[in-house]
């Protein structure tokens, strides 16, 4: 499922690459697929005519730079563009002038608020602060207990009145705030109901249980799976209380996340926070910049570099550069390196982060069930076999088949294609330090994929 | 079993991780992480305890006889009190009404058919089938002289109509004899607890015995909404330990509910997304475990109405994982207008059985295409 807005641009700008200078007429024809992508990508269309609209006059205006080719040109000025709308710097939590800082989670039901609240609590923890978290959701059967074991689970304690009528949430907010501020927390953590942008009753009990625990920090939590609605949900919550920021939830899926864009566009409010996991561990800052390279299919290979240094240290990922570079890798390198990869999370997260991966023709979790049979494969070789696959005759290949379990074909196909693989590596190495993305993406192998036919 | 080309194309994928690694974190020379950065982990391991320890009380005997044999739900009979779908949705809908009268009102030209296309595809029904939609209702009327507003609006609300199978079985499967199985899955956040607490409470009233099994082991208090739901809806919970398999929980809930003679068992299951393998492997999993014992009758994926084009992606991996049989469309009391249901429908043949419409223990209905276009388009 990579056939996202980076893959859709890809696309496009795979194609343009082939042209020369941009006329007036091909410029429309980037902008209509910018703009199909986009909506595919369910970016509101409002934003999306603004965006595009955008995009025009830039490109209108754009100095021509010499050094870079129209396409680039065109990724370069919708890369402002978007940035532009996500924000240029990720935006931290408001400070507050005096402890505690209150901050109210809000949104739709199912958003994810209540564990974007715990998650929250547990950075700040992290980060030294003593934050205690509210349950004001008094409407969702088990929503306090659900807040109180995640309280547990993170060692954060939670204000909750379990009896308390759902009419209360303003009471218990309130409340809540007076035990923070007496027993000295720096940060309340306000969880909500969720509740739907157009319920009046709901709404106002919203702007009650804000009035009553004076939050610096308003954050409407959204689900990155959100379509066209995303605007009206936005406009409706940032009517009734001021929303200062916006965390978005599960980004871990495959979904487009066009609502990122839509969100950001209507309130004017930076997304503070990304939900990517379903562990609590699993919330991260925003980096503007960042999502709008993976919308454009320029990777991420910021996140990338950052996960990779938590799974490997410096010294190994070199070592591990040198032995690619002569060509010395082996089955053994190759099973370690996949451990430490695997680390970094599935593997298809990762594909995605790489530059030119966009369009892997393989479905996103293919290669994560097939891990294991390489695995396997590997494992059921001796050492001298995972030194030189060249030793795997008939008989040797039968073994490894039975020991791993899989077929002689399976074997085969492993160590054929391992060995393409280090004849890459020695002409890339050869090219003068060519290592590059560029080589890498021979592997891809396809080519160019067929091209989905378009209308208009 | 997967190819072997996967397993090319795995190797390659391994290799380009790995060299992509060694390329940027090889050669940037940065400061080692922060100390409290958090070590990356591997993907989901969910705890998997297999300890059968159902707390479930002893059962009191159900003696009487089980109410006479249905093979399909009947649709609950419209009560004057309660405001139907369309009533419901017109308030939250205006939106779109008000956007399509004012298209139609400015008479047809070039941008008519622009801005019809508009309307749909904000109503999340994706870009590439509103235009399919406005290219035929084009051509339909570019035929017919002098199509006026209401002719363009009777066209495309039949147009919208026929995306759905008028032969599609919209009524929920019991089982001829014996316990009867509906397995609710769905990502997270969607209502599936829900969903289940508002199925139970629409069998018990109709006299069934309900049987509802907390294998959502995973999520925090997920047990304890479910019996929260369970006791307004006069059903059972069967339940483990938090973290137990739910693949366990669905087997002993089943063996229960067929000893006791149960009519219904509805399974509650975790939240995941469709893009995590493992997770939908236990789904399957789950499905098989009931199989072994009985029969699954329905496979009901709950989509959210407020979701955008990844709904379709959602139907089309839980399909491929354990073969959905049914839609809930959830969350339709709200201004988002569900189109990707429609998509959902019409591209993979999955019908939508059922809408969501509120948070009371009612607020679920029996979907019926021709109210569901009427309330987008009146």
């Amino acid at each position: 499922m990579f056939d996202t807005l980076s893959g859709r641009l890809d696309e496009i700008f795979t194609r343009l690459r082939a042209r020369g200078r941009l006329s007036e007429k091909q410029v429309d024809e980037v902008l209509r697929e910018i703009r199909l992508a986009l909506l595919e990508a369910d970016v509101a269309l409002k934003v999306v005519k603004a965006f595009v609209a955008d995009v025009r006059e830039r490109a209108a205006g754009a100095e021509i730079h010499k050094s870079l080719t129209p396409a680039q040109q065109v990724i370069k000025l919708v890369h402002e563009a978007l940035v532009d709308i996500l924000g240029h710097e990720t935006a931290g939590l408001e400070p507050s002038p005096r402890p505690p800082r209150v901050i109210l989670m809000a949104g739709l039901q199912g958003s994810g608020k209540t564990t974007a609240a715990a998650k929250l609590a547990r950075l700040l923890k992290s980060e030294g602060r003593r934050p205690l978290l509210a349950a004001c959701d008094l409407r969702r059967p088990a929503a306090v207990r659900q807040l109180q074991l995640l309280g547990e689970q993170i060692g954060v304690p939670v204000h909750a009145e379990p009896d308390a009528s759902p009419a209360a949430a303003p009471d218990v907010a309130s409340r809540a705030l007076a035990v923070a501020e007496s027993d000295g927390f720096t940060d309340l953590i306000v969880d909500t109901s969720g509740r739907m942008h157009v319920d009046p009753d709901l709404m106002a009990e919203l702007r009650h249980v804000s009035d009553a625990s004076k939050p610096v920090e308003i954050l409407l939590v959204c689900d990155a799976m959100t379509g066209q609605d995303a605007v009206n949900v936005a406009e409706s919550f940032l009517a009734e209380v001021a929303v200062t920021g916006i965390v978005l939830t599960k980004l871990d899926g495959d979904a487009r996340g066009g609502a990122a864009l839509s969100m950001s566009y209507v309130t004017g409010r930076p997304i503070k926070f990304a939900g990517v996991g379903e562990k609590l561990s699993d919330l991260e800052p925003f980096h503007p910049d960042r999502m709008a390279s993976r919308i454009l299919g320029m990777g991420d290979v910021l996140t990338l570099i950052e996960k990779a240094e938590q799974a490997f240290d410096q010294a190994e990922a070199q070592k591990m550069e040198e032995k690619l570079r002569a060509a010395e890798f082996t089955l053994d390198d190759f099973l370690n390196q996949m451990q430490a990869v695997k680390k970094m999370g599935p593997m298809s997260q990762i594909l995605g982060m790489i530059p030119g991966m966009g369009k892997l023709p393989i479905s996103e979790t293919d290669i994560d069930t097939q891990l294991p049979r390489v695995e396997a494969i590997i494992r059921s070789m001796t050492p001298g076999e995972r030194a030189d696959p060249g030793l795997i005759n008939g008989s040797r290949r039968r073994r490894i088949a039975a020991g791993s379990g899989t077929s002689v074909q399976d074997v085969n196909k492993l160590t054929k294609q391992f060995d393409q693989v280090k004849k890459m590596m020695r002409s890339l190495s050869k090219g003068g330090g060519a290592m590059n993305l560029a080589g890498i993406k021979g592997l891809r192998g396809g080519g160019t994929m067929a091209k989905p036919k378009r209308r208009r | 079993m997967p190819s072997g080309i996967g397993l090319e194309l795995a190797i390659a994928a391994v290799l380009v991780a790995i060299i992509a690694v060694a390329y940027f974190v090889g050669r940037t020379r940065r400061q080692p992480p922060p100390p409290e950065a958090p070590a990356a982990r591997p993907e989901p391991a969910r705890p998997k305890t297999v300890e059968v320890d159902s707390r479930f009380p002893p059962p009191e005997l159900v003696t009487e006889a089980p109410p006479e044999e249905e093979l399909v739900e009947q649709a609950p009979p419209t009560v004057a009190v309660r405001p139907t779908l369309a009533e419901r949705l017109t308030k939250a809908r205006r939106f779109l009404a008000d956007k399509l009268d004012e298209v139609l009102r400015r008479g047809r030209d070039e941008e008519t058919w622009d801005d019809l296309e508009a309307v749909l595809v904000q109503a999340d029904i994706g870009i590439e089938m509103a235009a399919r939609i406005t290219t035929d209702l084009r051509s339909r009327l570019d035929r017919a002289e002098a199509a006026d507003a209401s002719a363009i609006r009777a066209a495309l609300r039949e147009e919208l109509i026929e995306l759905f199978d008028s032969q599609a079985e919209r009524t929920l499967v019991l089982a001829p004899e014996g316990v009867t199985v509906w397995l609710v899955v769905g990502v997270n956040g969607v209502g599936k607890t829900t969903t289940i607490g508002k199925l139970a409470h629409d069998a018990t009233d109709r006299g069934r015995t309900v049987a509802l099994a907390a294998s959502d082991t995973f999520r925090a208090a997920a047990d304890e909404q479910l019996e929260e739901w369970a006791r307004r809806a006069e059903a059972e919970v069967v339940k483990h330990q938090p973290g137990a398999d739910p693949g366990a929980v669905a087997f002993d809930a089943y063996r229960h509910a067929d000893a006791r003679d149960i009519d219904l068992l509805i399974v509650d299951t975790a939240g995941r997304l469709h893009t995590k393998t493992p997770l939908m492997d236990e789904l399957a999993k789950i499905k098989r475990v009931v199989e072994r014992e009985g029969a699954v009758h329905e496979v009901l994926l709950v989509l959210d109405a407020t979701a955008g084009q990844n709904g379709l992606v959602q139907a089309r991996e839980f399909t491929k994982a354990l073969g959905v049989t049914g839609i809930v469309l959830t969350k339709l009391d709200g201004t988002a207008k569900g189109g990707i249901a429609v998509a959902v429908e019409n591209s993979l043949g999955i019908p939508i059985k059922l809408v969501g419409v509120g948070e009371g223990i009612e607020d679920l209905e029996p979907f019926d295409p021709k109210s569901f276009v009427d309330a987008l388009l009146e």
